[in-house]
């Protein structure tokens, strides 16, 4: 029986041309996997497929041996981190770090998006729009934002290519530090 | 879902209606026939109505662009003190009633520029389409132009090309789109043009849209009016077509922008952009409303308020204007509720990528449904109307819903192309990043769509009321004679003898005029204040 994530034959269409052609792998529990490919190699619409943002043209995406299939996005449980963030511009930071705790108590919530502020090394700063933000910052809040619902995996795209390398760095160490809990990652 | 309702609506409050008249064109008291046609088309009138119609189009198109274009770079391509002001009166003959417009050039033409001698020529009515119709040349390409990357002129300009090259050989290609699609909905509005031609156009010149109504209404003559009305179908959907076609083009191309580029300061090399554009903003925009304006002021003794005193006794009409001032809020109010309301669920549902060949083209066949109403004759919908909805199973005649519902179905195509650039503007992956954290369609369309689309919301709003308020081809079949609408009653005061009338008319068209420019400012005011905070 295999625990976590198992991909197996996986193909992406776009039309004509194909995206990602039969992609098998698996990835347990706590482990961190990295995709590695020249731009336009299909790491991206692989990333999605998991998501369920992207259908597949063949092949099985599982979770603890569940076929994902007809699973919407919205179900699956798996934070994404996209490359530019997408923080949403009506929303503040707290508005957006506490976004995909709709269901939680009210207090629960105030008291997860402040923690989650706190890990990232933005405490106090949920009343701030996040227009204002600096490159980095707000980087730092899209990570809290898919951290903050709990999520069984988190797919992260590309999320510090934008970044100058010096932050690149550090939150390369702050996403090392939360491998540690029990959630597989991968990162392209 | 979405779109179930808004089918709905089109296919009780427009398909039916439109359908009905036009498929008693074809029946007489032997069944199927084609006599409307034959007698249409053997009449040398009507041949004569085609023609002035496509003369009068073609050249009110061409005079527009010919005009717009150098008013698009002063008025968003450069930066001059009081170019809001500028933009805001340009923008403001777009949303005036028809039949103010027709009043305030006959006014002029009429009164001080009465030596010219063109009072109901050609030339007339095109510069009224030119005045109605220059905004949407100058904001379908100013916006187009404003996002231009500046950059590939100067990579131009580098390369030894002058500045008349440059704008030729990169600038103009770049906005070819943006002119085509505006010059495509130039030639829609020209070519159904109604109140213009009527109370310009005199007995000399007529459109298909003056000739359906005046077939239908006077002559009460069906076969020919359907014939005719199949035919004004014909030139709409080809320009429909072109317009679309046009558009998918540009959404492609508005990816270019650039941000934070403040646009250059007017300049003296600038002039021969902005001569036109003075000449247009002065003569064809501010002669015609001073005309307007003065004319209801003048009294057989001198300046005074005397018209607008006059505007609470009820003329030849039997009714006041006050009383058709309110007549007119109010069902306006309720048309652009109806037609907000309706052209959300819309562009809803046609903001949606949809990933199937066969979900695309049902949105394609979707996205020109909702835009017909532009281009089928009000007049058509109107009468339509009356032969439809009086009797079982739907017997609206005696109820007042009538005409905001008349006036919902032609404003509904001006809302759908309000909110349904701000919502296909909003990037796709902002809905995936709200559905990663878990939330379903109907929470994605609240939280993050929604208060997208509010941005658009205040300028929809503000168009949808205007229209409503000014719309006169179809209200004028389905205004009750004790309570006609404004336009409707501008329009018979303007028809009737004495100076008391013809004043009251004039005072009329100011008030209607007045009220519909502080509308669509506010609108535009609301939607850039919201705009602003993003």
């Amino acid at each position: 029986m295999v625990t976590g994530l198992e991909v197996r034959g996986a193909s992406v269409h776009y039309g004509g041309t194909v995206a990602v052609d039969r992609v098998s792998l698996t990835v347990a529990p706590g482990e961190m996997v990295a995709l590695l490919g020249a731009s336009g190699s299909g790491k991206s619409s692989l990333l999605r497929a998991v998501a369920g943002l992207e259908p597949l043209a063949s092949g099985t995406i599982a979770w603890e041996a569940d076929d994902l299939a007809g699973v919407p996005v919205h179900r699956r449980g798996f934070g994404m981190m996209f490359q530019d963030g997408q923080l949403f511009p009506h929303l503040n930071v707290a508005g957006n770090v506490g976004y995909g705790l709709f269901d939680w108590d009210k207090a629960e919530r105030a008291a997860r998006v402040a923690e989650l502020l706190d890990i990232v090394g933005l405490s106090g700063l949920g009343p701030r729009q996040v227009t204002e933000l600096s490159g980095g910052q707000a980087q730092r809040v899209a990570l809290a934002r898919s951290l903050a619902p709990k999520p069984r995996m988190l797919l992260l795209d590309e999320p510090l290519s934008a970044l100058d390398r010096g932050l690149r760095e550090r939150l390369v160490v702050m996403l090392g530090r939360y491998s540690a809990e029990p959630t597989p990652r991968r990162a392209t | 879902m979405a779109a179930v309702i808004p089918i709905a609506f089109l296919g009780v409050f427009f398909a039916w209606p439109v359908i009905t008249l036009i498929g008693r064109g074809f029946v007489d008291e032997n069944g199927f026939t084609l006599a409307g046609f034959a007698e249409a088309f053997g009449a040398a009138r009507t041949l004569r109505i085609i023609g002035q119609t496509l003369a009068l189009a073609v050249t009110g198109t061409l005079a527009s662009v010919a005009l717009g274009v150098p008013g698009a770079y002063v008025l968003y391509r450069c930066r001059f003190p009081g170019r809001t002001w500028l933009r805001a009166l340009v923008s403001v003959p777009f949303v005036l009633p028809t039949v103010v417009v027709g009043v305030a050039f006959k006014t002029l033409f009429n009164g001080p520029l009465a030596f010219l001698g063109i009072g109901e020529s050609f030339g007339a009515i095109v510069l009224a389409l030119v005045f109605f119709n220059y905004s949407v040349i100058v904001r379908t390409v100013g916006t187009m132009w404003a996002r231009l990357d500046p950059r590939v002129v100067e990579a131009a300009r580098a390369l030894g090309a002058t500045p008349a090259r440059a704008l030729w050989t990169v600038t103009l290609p770049a906005l070819a789109p943006a002119i085509a699609s505006g010059a495509a909905l130039v030639f829609l509005f020209c070519a159904s043009a109604f109140g213009i031609v009527m109370i310009m156009g005199g007995v000399t010149w007529g459109t298909l849209e003056t000739e359906i109504y005046y077939q239908t209404a006077q002559l009460l003559n069906l076969p020919v009016a359907a014939a005719l009305s199949i035919v004004q179908l014909a030139v709409v959907s080809g320009s429909l077509a072109l317009a679309n076609a046009t558009r998918s083009r540009q959404e492609r191309a508005l990816r270019l922008r650039t941000d934070g580029l403040a646009a250059p300061v007017l300049r003296w090399s600038d002039w021969p952009a902005v001569v036109p554009t003075l000449a247009v903003v002065v003569g064809v925009i501010g002669l015609p409303l001073a005309a307007l304006v003065t004319r209801s002021l003048a009294t057989p003794e001198g300046w005074g308020l005397h018209n607008y005193q006059l505007l609470g006794t009820v003329g030849s009409a039997g009714v006041s204007v006050w009383a058709a001032a309110a007549t007119s809020l109010a069902t306006a109010t309720q048309a652009a509720l109806l037609a907000v309301t309706l052209g959300l669920m819309v562009s809803f549902v046609l903001s949606r990528r949809p990933r199937t060949a066969l979900g695309q083209s049902a949105q394609q066949v979707l996205d020109s449904l909702f835009m017909l109403p532009l281009g089928v004759s009000a007049v058509t919908v109107g009468f339509g109307f009356l032969v439809t909805l009086n009797r079982p199973p739907l017997d609206l005649r005696s109820s007042t819903i009538l005409i905001p519902v008349a006036q919902a179905v032609v404003a509904l195509p001006l809302v759908v192309r309000t909110l349904l650039p701000v919502l296909r503007a909003l990037d796709p992956r902002q809905m995936e990043a709200a559905a990663t954290l878990g939330a379903g369609p109907w929470r994605v369309a609240a939280t993050i769509e929604g208060p997208y689309a509010l941005r658009g919301l205040g300028l929809a709003l503000g168009f949808a009321f205007a229209t409503s308020l000014g719309e006169f081809g179809a209200t004028s079949f389905l205004a009750r004679p004790d309570t006609p609408t404004l336009p409707v009653l501008i329009f018979h005061l303007i028809g009737r003898p004495g100076a008391d009338n013809q004043g009251m008319a004039l005072a009329a068209c100011v008030m209607l005029a007045l009220v519909t420019g502080t509308v669509m400012a506010a609108a535009e005011a609301l939607g850039h204040g919201e705009a602003r905070g993003w």
